[in-house]
């Protein structure tokens, strides 16, 4: 498979995942939260200090239709991830033509 | 497996992130040598592939969830140096914007998850590859128990913060047992995700494999010898 059509289908793939599957994801505490919760330590939690952001928990505020705000929230963060670790990969990598 | 504020004390997260900014500075000089002009690509897709599939939690157990933690996809597709800058970006994204996991212990889950489960994938799929034939299938199947053990590794790491510096007075124990047997469950998950998404990417582009790479070369020295 040629490099373009291998990174723009694995691009594509996560633009599903995040932007349209994530919707049916289970809504149940993950591991560390259940035992947490299960163990008593959860009170020790304090809110996020980002909970009133605009995408905090994977939700566009405002957005009232849970499959549009989540399915949006993933489309930005599957975008943000690409554009910010593709970037810091390109600038770490092997130059061409540079030693080793 | 995202720590909230408050969990621990600030003491150990400053203590855990001033590690975490250690690591990252040694993979950033370290991914170095595994990224080229085809592979930092690659890298970039890992991190967003990761980002993407930990939106998608699993159940594991009554009233659980779990999602992919990434490790030994990223490790086995990129090397270790990579999978820990890959995995701090995700982690660090997602504090930032999506409010998932506290801002003062990001170190704290840079820790446990880019560091830890990724030297751990890192070491145990070098000791599993080696006792297996070398063929594609090993690196898969080799990348699958790996995974199935960074989760609970990055569980048991969790668990050596609490006994540190817990904001709440629990036992360690019990903290211990109920965090690495909800994490085995999840590791099962992990490492499904994580042998569909190494097949795929070895049936399509082997060639930009870092673990596939390796076992390559290190054929190449030994039939020169």
């Amino acid at each position: 498979m040629k490099q373009k059509t291998f990174l723009i289908s694995g691009f594509i793939a996560s633009l599903f995942l995040a932007g349209v599957v994530s919707f049916y994801a289970s809504s149940h505490p993950d591991g560390l939260e259940k035992v947490a919760e299960d163990i008593g330590f959860i009170e020790t939690a304090k809110e996020n200090t980002n909970a009133d952001g605009v995408l905090a928990d994977y939700g566009v505020k405002g957005v009232d239709n849970e499959r549009l705000s989540v399915g949006a929230a993933g489309v930005i963060g599957v975008i943000a991830t690409g554009v910010i670790s593709t970037g810091l990969f390109m600038l770490v990598r092997r130059k061409p033509g540079s030693e080793k | 497996m995202h720590i909230p504020d408050g969990f621990i004390d600030i003491p150990t997260s400053a203590a855990f992130a001033a590690i975490a900014a250690g690591a990252v500075a040694v993979s950033l000089k370290g991914a170095k040598s595994s990224l080229d002009d085809k592979t930092a690509p690659l890298a970039g897709l890992t991190a967003t592939f990761i980002f993407a599939v930990q939106m998608l939690n699993f159940p594991v157990a009554a009233g659980t969830s779990g999602h992919l933690l990434g490790a030994a996809l990223a490790t086995v597709l990129v090397g270790p140096y990579a999978a820990t800058l890959a995995i701090t970006i995700v982690l660090l994204l997602q504090a930032l914007l999506f409010a998932d996991g506290g801002l003062s212990a990001l170190g704290l889950s840079v820790f446990n998850m880019s560091i830890v489960a990724v030297w751990v994938s890192y070491a145990i799929f070098l000791l599993v590859k080696k006792i297996l034939p070398k063929t594609k299938s090993s690196v898969t199947a080799a990348a699958g128990v790996a995974a199935v053990i960074s989760v609970p590794a990055a569980a048991a790491s969790f668990v050596l913060q609490y006994a540190i510096g817990a904001n709440a007075t629990f036992s360690v124990s019990s903290v211990l047992a109920a965090m690495v047997g909800t994490h085995i469950l999840i590791g099962i998950g992990e490492a499904l995700i994580t042998v569909f998404a190494v097949g795929a990417v070895l049936a399509s582009r082997s060639d930009l494999v870092y673990g596939y790479k390796n076992q390559k070369s290190s054929l190449e020295i030994r039939s020169a010898a």
